[in-house]
């Protein structure tokens, strides 16, 4: 089916009518879930992924607690509506779900700075609710702005997109369509050193084409970052608004303050 | 893993968002005039805040390359050379006098048999309780540090610690204060004053830490027969009022009382009032504004003029309506 739609055709537009470059449309919602420490939901285009902290608290398995830093714990789950073509449960065991949260901790593990809550256990939960390709990158996404809002401290954000190579002509943020007939990788990189915390590939990549891919998705990275920065601000603004309203403590000038 | 990647700043082909993105160089930095503004300045992890050679790093913040970098979303704070940024939605970070909320989530008793087999044991594993109060790890509150009954003042004995589960069992909510840290940086709590033990006649809410301004006193009745007790931690009991002199304790000590976990009757007008203030302060949470005891009362005052349903004020118009009646009034108030 794929092969009679064009990925990138002679105008140079792709098959959802993007540029090579261009990436999707992304919305992060930070009210997504209240009863956890820091939630968001995160949409690139059609794939979207909601995810949410809880933490840093009390382990719950004794076994698991470090003495010198936190552990990060992140559970991933892939609804089984979330896809057109692949409609099956996937259980907690399932090797692609697990795999996704082994990447998700491994890319957090060396920017959340874990050693200030020694003890203490960070859980992750990343629930896929929609996928269109760059499930991992919206997974990635969507745990930095949830962190951000739990107040957990990390080194920078984190900001990954996905970028693929189409006979010769390297393009960002893929479609499942575009996932499936291309060799593509997953770059997550940190904004602020322009260190990389993840490339992952799962496909075979030609060795000349891969070093501009990951030029290239370095590149996207601030500009995603542009976008989640610009989200938390809002929200931190949002919050201390609130706060200012009801400053006026220090006038206890009402009488009913009981000593007791 | 981490690899070093250098970005030359320059996306050729425009991304849907337009702009350029090598001027993200530029809104790192606030230039050392702005840092200096007496006003709350928002930042966010990675941002640059000021040179680590001039300042300190506190709380919030690492340094990297001789620059101080914020590492939460929130607000910087300035204490002379001490640079500080303070998130504004996060666990509760306890200090020492605190007055805390928690629930017992484990009690934790070495048996007698197990004690005298190994004597050692007994030593390193005092008998305790683990309070979950809304902080990084759970709280412990020793034996040593509640009330026991039979009077204030008295030697624990072996009998206290095999009915532990009689003070205090999962699950039960109680008010103490920090006592200490320990190492780790948990919190060891007591409850060694009339004022505090165990909860009962009353609903918890739990709102964002932040919002509990530190007050003259956190014991708050309002006049609708309702106690109010604003922990630190983010966690709020709503109660129906006690008198003074009712209170258990003193020099008897009623220990089956303090301890008691069976609610005294509570009539349906303290039960409207005891909804309608979690409510309140729900919506109060809600919009994130902090809470206080003169805020609630005359929140309180505003719903029972209106004369609505505890349950309405969750409803959006309502809401606004609500926050709205209380924080213009405070502006008037301010100004007089």
């Amino acid at each position: 089916m794929s092969s009679r739609i064009e990925i990138l055709n002679e105008g140079g537009f792709r098959s959802d009518g993007r540029r090579q470059y261009e990436l999707r449309e992304m919305t992060f919602d930070s009210t997504a879930q209240a009863g956890a420490d820091g939630s968001a939901r995160v949409a690139h285009g059609l794939t979207e992924v909601l995810v949410s902290v809880f933490g840093p608290r009390e382990a719950r398995v004794r076994a698991q607690t470090l003495h010198d830093r936190a552990s990060i714990h992140v559970e991933a789950t892939i609804a089984p509506f979330s896809s057109t073509s692949d409609r099956r449960r996937r259980g907690r065991g399932d090797k692609r779900t697990l795999e996704l949260a082994a990447t998700i901790k491994a890319t957090f593990e060396p920017v959340v700075q874990t050693s200030l809550y020694p003890r203490s256990q960070i859980d992750i939960f990343v629930h896929v609710l929609q996928q269109d390709g760059g499930v991992l990158q919206a997974s990635i996404n969507a745990t930095t702005v949830a962190l951000v809002n739990a107040g957990v401290p990390l080194a920078d954000y984190v900001c990954a997109v996905t970028g693929g190579v189409h006979a010769a002509a390297p393009m960002l943020d893929l479609t499942s369509l575009e996932e499936n007939d291309l060799p593509h990788v997953t770059v997550a990189s940190m904004p602020r050193s322009g260190h990389l915390t993840l490339v992952s590939m799962e496909t075979r990549l030609h060795v000349d084409r891969f070093e501009e891919i990951l030029r290239l998705a370095g590149e996207a990275g601030p500009v995603i970052h542009k976008e989640m920065r610009a989200v938390v601000r809002q929200r931190t603004k949002d919050l201390l608004d609130g706060m200012g309203k009801g400053l006026r403590e220090s006038n206890p000038a009402e009488a009913m303050i009981e000593d007791e | 893993m981490i690899i070093p990647f250098s970005s030359p700043p320059t996306l050729s082909s425009a991304s849907r968002f337009g702009e350029d993105v090598s001027e993200g160089e530029d809104f790192y930095m606030n230039d050392g005039e702005d840092f200096e503004a007496e006003r709350a300045t928002i930042t966010s992890p990675g941002e640059s805040i000021t040179s680590a050679r001039a300042f300190m790093r506190g709380h919030g913040t690492y340094v990297d390359s001789d620059e101080v970098v914020a590492s939460v979303a929130g607000i910087i704070e300035r204490v002379n050379k001490l640079v500080t940024v303070r998130a504004l939605r996060t666990r509760y970070n306890p200090e020492v006098g605190d007055l805390v909320i928690g629930r017992i989530t484990e009690v934790r008793i070495v048996a007698l048999a197990c004690a005298i087999e190994n004597n050692e044991r007994r030593k390193v594993q005092p008998r305790r309780w683990k309070v979950d109060a809304n902080a990084r790890q759970d709280a412990v509150l020793m034996l040593s540090s509640v009330n026991l009954p039979g009077g204030v003042q008295r030697r624990k004995l072996e009998s206290d610690e095999l009915q532990m589960r009689s003070f205090f069992e999962e699950g039960d909510l109680l008010v103490a204060e920090v006592q200490a840290f320990f190492a780790d940086g948990a919190m060891s709590l007591h409850t060694r004053s009339l004022k505090y033990g165990k909860l009962r006649n009353g609903q918890l809410v739990s709102v964002p830490p932040i919002l509990i301004r530190r007050l003259k006193s956190h014991f708050c009745s309002l006049p609708s027969g309702v106690d109010l007790i604003l922990g630190l931690n983010g966690y709020i009991w709503i109660s129906k009022h006690v008198q003074d002199n009712e209170k258990e304790g003193e020099e008897g000590f009623d220990a089956e009382a303090v301890y008691s976990n069976q609610n005294d009757d509570i009539d349906d007008a303290t039960r409207t009032a005891i909804a309608r203030v979690s409510n309140i302060i729900r919506v109060l949470a809600s919009r994130s504004v902090p809470i206080t005891d003169a805020i609630v009362l005359e929140a309180y005052e505003w719903a029972v003029e209106r004369d609505s349903d505890a349950k309405d004020l969750l409803l959006g118009d309502v809401a606004d309506a609500l926050i709205a009646a209380v924080t213009t009034k405070d502006e008037l108030t301010e100004q007089w």
